[in-house]
């Protein structure tokens, strides 16, 4: 099986890599380019823990092929904190407990950060139904909830 | 597995042809990279067909109508505020598929190919009297989205087919469409029934009308009894109730997990009155 050189820009970088043409995007993110972040948990588009961007539009990278990154911006969760300075939203779900075991977090905080990038205000419901294709087993939601909620109006005083 | 990039309907078509194993086409890929991943399905050739021009557009024809490209997601379907104001139904069926993850990938025309009897988007377009493009080797044919499923994960598309667009007709005026479903949680399930109903008005009268309803059959059922019930009412208690006989009359539901026929015929009854309501509210300009 013959593998596909594909290029792209990973978290603003621009990568190369080897894909074999069945292989997901978040093998080759996890594999490839060793970006553990992204979690598989399903792996058939269900819990949202391999969430990422592919130029500026959520998607699970366990639903892309590596192939289908050819010339596209993917942005993981790798890319949220600024150099080592973290996202508010990484220090709002620090500082109300919104994750316990944590698999699922790398995925609820890109998914998070897509929302407030087109909605800087939006309502719990609106939170909640953006976040119903991320699941959590540990947390019941109310936190991660909390914490987005509190990030997005920190985020708005800051600008 | 080889991975195709054609630029053109006809070199994909002729990949297709050339193909002696398994063949896919990859639009969003939310139900081919679930298959590949189980294992149920293996392509030797998968034809990528996001790389064809037009396929991401939404385009308004001069009559009113709309062609929607079969790359388009359901993201940038609900996006499209023109669109959503005449086809509120269409768009808010598709809107009802997946998660907002599986909206940046997942496809109006993915979603009819799968041949699911419980896919939200079918009773929408089935509907507002939505048609497709079908080219393949034969050369191209225009086919009424309801001619599309068969049975369960089966289409009336011959090998090598590919769905190339999909249209829908002018709204004009006082027309109004809607798409209910039923699941037992408030979000992320797929339909136990569903239906869509698309109707225009002559005054307070309903002049056209369009009944679809999903899950109960094993594939999504164009009803004309249940469309024969409101064409020439206001839609009083009368209507409504001749509306849901007919519609209870045409289900031919299963029982299984996600519930049984008695109560597949009685939610097919409730969701068809409040459909109805809705649409018809739409088509007076009271809601959008």
């Amino acid at each position: 099986m013959s593998k596909i050189h594909v290029s792209a820009v990973v978290n603003g970088d621009p990568v190369d890599f080897l894909a074999d043409p069945r292989e997901s995007l978040l093998d080759c993110l996890r594999d490839q380019l060793g970006l553990t972040g992204s979690k598989e948990g399903c792996g058939t588009g269900d819990c949202g823990a391999c969430s990422v961007t592919v130029d500026g539009v959520l998607v699970c990278s366990c639903l892309v092929l590596g192939v289908e990154a050819e010339g596209k911006a993917i942005g993981t969760v790798e890319g949220l904190s600024d150099g080592g300075t973290l996202h508010p939203l990484q220090r709002k779900f620090i500082e109300h407990a919104a994750l316990q075991c944590g698999f699922c977090t790398p995925g609820i905080l890109v998914a998070a950060k897509a929302l407030l990038d087109q909605n800087a205000n939006p309502t719990e419901t609106e939170v909640r139904y953006w976040l119903a294709g991320n699941l959590c087993r540990c947390t019941g939601y109310d936190k991660i909830v909390r914490a987005v909620m509190d990030a997005a109006s920190e985020m708005r005083e800051a600008v | 597995m080889h991975y195709h990039k054609p630029h053109t309907f006809e070199d994909a078509i002729k990949i297709a042809a050339n193909a002696r194993g398994v063949t896919r086409f990859l639009a969003g890929g939310t139900d081919v990279l679930v298959q590949l991943r189980a294992g149920t399905v293996t392509p030797d050739d998968l034809i990528d067909l996001k790389l064809i021009p037009g396929v991401h557009d939404i385009v308004r024809a001069k009559d009113g109508g709309w062609t929607i490209g079969i790359a388009v997601s359901g993201a940038e379907l609900g996006r499209h505020a023109a669109l959503v104001a005449d086809w509120p139904g269409v768009v808010e069926g598709m809107n009802l598929v997946g998660s907002t993850q599986v909206q940046g990938r997942a496809t109006l025309a993915g979603n009819l190919c799968n041949g699911s009897p419980a896919a939200d988007s079918v009773p929408g377009l089935v509907a507002a009297g939505a048609t497709v493009t079908v080219i393949g080797p034969n050369g191209t044919r225009k086919l009424a989205v309801e001619d599309i499923p068969a049975s369960p994960g089966r289409t009336h598309l011959q090998p090598g087919e590919i769905v190339s667009a999909i249209h829908l007709p002018p709204r004009g005026a006082q027309g109004g469409d809607a798409y209910l479903r039923f699941i037992p949680r408030t979000e992320m399930d797929i339909a136990v029934v569903g239906c869509a109903i698309s109707l225009t008005l002559n005054g307070d009268k309903i002049a056209t009308a369009r009944v679809a309803l999903g899950a109960v059959a094993p594939k999504v059922l164009l009803v004309a009894e249940a469309a024969a019930a409101l064409i020439g009412t206001t839609l009083d208690d009368k209507a409504l109730a001749a509306l849901q006989a007919a519609a209870t009359a045409a289900a031919q539901p299963i029982t299984d997990r996600r519930g049984t026929v008695e109560f597949r015929k009685d939610v097919t009854a409730v969701l068809a009155a409040r459909t109805a309501r809705i649409a018809y509210a739409r088509a007076k300009g009271a809601v959008k």
